[in-house]
């Protein structure tokens, strides 16, 4: 099929349930717009499923994109679905090689919108070094989805060194973060309709695999990777805690947050603790690799503001913080959403 | 005691009981306005809420207070169009960009607040709105305190009185207290430093026998308050008695919309069918707000009741003493 | 309901007879009601609560409390 136009599909500009029932229209919207912008990010385009030869340990990962808007500073739903994904598999000491790509569009959305989000998953699939092999599109009736929903599940190949689990943590292990915390949640509070202030805070989506191999680099003994996406920091180190049965102390002074994201969550009453983010990593390693791996971190651009936060420690289950104050504070797991507080 | 949520929260957060001396034991007093606002006023928001004309706006720190079946966040799950503000200007915003809906902003808070909700009814009322209505729930501070104090239960030494409330009121009504019932008073912020220096100055007032009110919040406080910001307050407000949550109805302690402001009025203007109010009966929220009992007293604290299944909104407020508690336990 | 914090006057202007500020809070800009603070200028650091301006700061004592907080920070030892 040759293409010459950028966005060959004028006939319709919304996406119809025509388009989602398996006939004609649907071959076309997969064709001539799904397959068309993803390019070479997507493998083979041509059966149900794709055979793939993938040797040694395989890591398997999937993951449900919901956001709302779909477009907000530093991204939409496609970059989030792609380094989402490849995100979940790098914390799991893989490589990330495969994914899926599943769309249930909301009839009514506009075709170009559609068009950006593939082009975006395209870009970042083609960033992270992954392809897309596989997938399917579905058409609800207006009112049954929220524009669009996006599921992507992946694989990725771990090294035969590689064990991240949180059984390995031990005693004195220290707590890296890659970079600022928040920096997402609060870019899309900020479009969302109805919360009027400006700020230039931008989306941290972003695909980890530059920065785990450059961590592997160094030494093979990292125990846990992390990436905390909803429910932030605080809700990553709580489960972390929980299955390893360990302690873990975090230092306010030390946790790296934009000023703007701060202002942000003085206004809101949230506490940053609990944004999501999602282009950082929390790294739990022996005490004794620190230095090297912040170095290594900090030299390349989506690690600048690294930083050790905190240890682990034998003890009940339990994440407490040391504030700026010096007293300590236990940082529990969220009840629900976090609401904006005005108290 | 200290009488504000933020107060309350900033201790929690920065643990300050962790840093003072054993002698000194902070007791948290009811200031929080979520967790008093009365049962009946939350489950008139959700038969509000329920009508399919309106937008219900409130601040986010009701959405998750129980009324008796359910809670705004549960409204807004099943349908309901139930949207969270940051300002009472915010929900004039919606009004006036929505004009076939009918807009309810649920207009809780102290005197820090109730200008704010006051600002919002003058504002519609200038540019004739007629699908703005605010459903009031104001409580005033020093009437609380003196019942508190009055009632002679509960052990106080002296009090933190709040610093955003006294921006707009000043701090003159807090220095007759202090006379009144031999009680040392501090007008404190909200950082650690300024609660800390508001102890500081409760605890050398009461070695050296002095029953004033000092302030410790100089920044923002003086004594006469903001008067532009109390004068909005009392040109769409009036004072009415007032039930507290868990406490009960104390006189001349809350705020209801002035009879020429009726049709803005949410209560007057929309048939709410009779509410069935029930409290839990094992909930000792009342006890608590007064600094009668401490919430790991209560039969439900940690078990049935946790900040997951609040059973009352102390639970559920960041500011609640029960949630406070609920925080400290874990990490003993 | 004391949720307010301090942030720097940008911008003073009226919207349909309302005073009203454009505030910066460490650079996020959020518009607020000047109606209580008619000698505020740019420049001003005001304390906001529930998109009014409630105070103007006094600077002196702001800045003293800041010193008192600096030497909280120093004097712990971490």
């Amino acid at each position: 099929m040759e293409y010459s136009c950028p966005s060959p599909y004028n006939e319709y500009d919304k996406i119809l349930l025509a388009h989602g029932s398996g006939g004609r229209l649907s071959d076309r919207l997969i064709r001539e717009v799904i397959i068309n912008e993803l390019g070479d990010a997507c493998l083979d385009s041509s059966h149900d499923g794709t055979v793939l030869d993938i040797p040694g340990r395989v890591a398997f990962t999937t993951d449900s994109f919901v956001v709302s808007p779909l477009f907000f500073p530093g991204g939409n739903i496609g970059d989030l679905a792609v380094n989402g994904t490849v995100n979940d598999l790098v914390c799991c000491g893989a490589i990330p090689q495969y994914l899926s790509l599943a769309l249930i569009i909301e009839e009514g959305l506009p075709v170009n919108e559609l068009a950006a989000i593939i082009r975006s998953v395209a870009d970042a699939a083609r960033k992270a070094g992954v392809r897309i092999v596989t997938g399917d599109t579905k058409v609800v009736e207006k009112g049954k989805g929220d524009r669009i929903f996006i599921n992507t599940a992946g694989v990725g190949i771990v090294p035969a060194e590689r064990d991240i689990s949180p059984t390995r943590l031990k005693d004195g292990d220290e707590i890296i973060i890659t970079g600022n915390i928040a920096d997402h949640g609060i870019a899309v509070l900020a479009t969302r309709e109805g919360l009027s202030f400006g700020t230039d805070v931008i989306s941290d989506t972003a695909p980890l695999n530059e920065l785990a191999e450059l961590l592997f680099a160094v030494t093979r003994d990292i125990h846990v990777l992390r990436d905390p996406t909803r429910g932030g920091v605080a809700s990553a180190l709580n489960e972390i805690s929980r299955v390893a049965g360990k302690e873990i102390i975090i230092e306010e002074a030390y946790i790296p947050v934009d000023p703007q994201v701060m202002g942000a969550c003085e206004i809101m009453g949230f506490d940053p603790l609990y944004i999501a983010c999602e282009g950082r990593m929390l790294i739990f390693l022996p005490e004794k690799w620190s230095d090297k791996v912040l170095k290594v971190l900090k030299a390349h651009p989506q690690g600048q503001n690294a930083a050790v936060i905190g240890r682990v420690s034998n003890g009940k289950p339990i994440v407490k913080m040391k504030t700026v104050i010096g007293s300590t504070r236990v940082v529990d797991m969220i009840a629900g959403e976090q609401l904006p507080r005005i108290c | 005691m200290e009488i504000c949520g933020g107060q309350t929260h900033s201790i929690m957060k920065y643990n300050l009981p962790e840093l003072l001396p054993a002698k000194i034991r902070l007791i948290h007093g009811p200031g929080c306005p979520v967790c008093v606002t009365p049962l009946e006023k939350i489950d008139k928001a959700l038969a509000l809420a329920a009508i399919n004309e309106v937008t219900l706006t409130s601040f986010g720190d009701m959405m998750r207070v129980p009324g008796s079946s359910g809670d705004l966040l549960g409204a807004r799950a099943a349908g309901a169009d139930v949207r969270i503000v940051f300002s009472p200007l915010d929900a004039v915003e919606v009004a006036i960009g929505n004009p076939d809906r009918m807009v309810v902003f649920f207009a809780i808070g102290f005197e820090t607040t109730a200008p704010a909700n006051a600002l919002a009814l003058l504002r519609a009322a200038s540019l004739k709105l007629n699908n703005f209505f605010l459903l009031c729930s104001h409580v005033l501070v020093p009437p609380a305190i003196r019942a508190i104090l009055s009632s002679g239960n509960a052990m106080i030494d002296g009090l933190l009185a709040p610093g955003h409330v006294c921006t707009i009121t000043g701090y003159r009504e807090y220095a007759e207290i202090a006379a009144e019932f031999n009680i040392p008073v501090a007008v404190t912020g909200f950082e650690p430093v300024d609660i800390l220096r508001g102890i500081e100055a409760v605890c050398l007032m009461k070695e050296e026998g002095r029953h004033e009110a000092v302030n410790r919040y100089e920044r923002s406080v003086t004594r006469e308050g903001n008067l532009l910001a109390l004068n909005s307050m009392y040109k769409a407000f009036t004072v009415c008695d007032m039930t507290w949550r868990g406490i009960g109805r104390i006189p001349a302690s809350g705020l209801t919309i002035r009879d020429e402001f009726s049709n803005f009025d949410a209560e007057k203007q929309f048939k709410l069918e009779y509410i069935n109010t029930a409290e839990p009966e094992i909930c000792i929220a009342g006890k608590v707000l007064q600094g009668l009992a401490t919430p790991d007293e209560c039969e439900a604290f940690g078990t049935v009741c946790t900040p997951e299944t609040p059973l009352g909104a102390p639970m559920v407020s960041s500011e609640g003493a029960c949630s406070a508690y609920y925080r400290y336990k874990q990490s003993k | 309901m004391c949720l307010a914090i301090p942030g720097m006057i940008t911008e003073l202007y009226s919207d349909s007879g309302m005073k009203m500020a454009k505030v910066s809070f460490s650079g996020v800009i959020r518009t607020v009601s000047a109606e209580w603070v008619p000698e505020a200028k740019p420049g001003d650091y005001i304390i906001s609560h529930a998109g009014t301006a409630i105070s103007i700061l006094n600077r002196e004592e702001a800045e003293e409390t800041l010193r008192l907080f600096d030497q909280m920070n120093q004097s712990e030892s971490i």
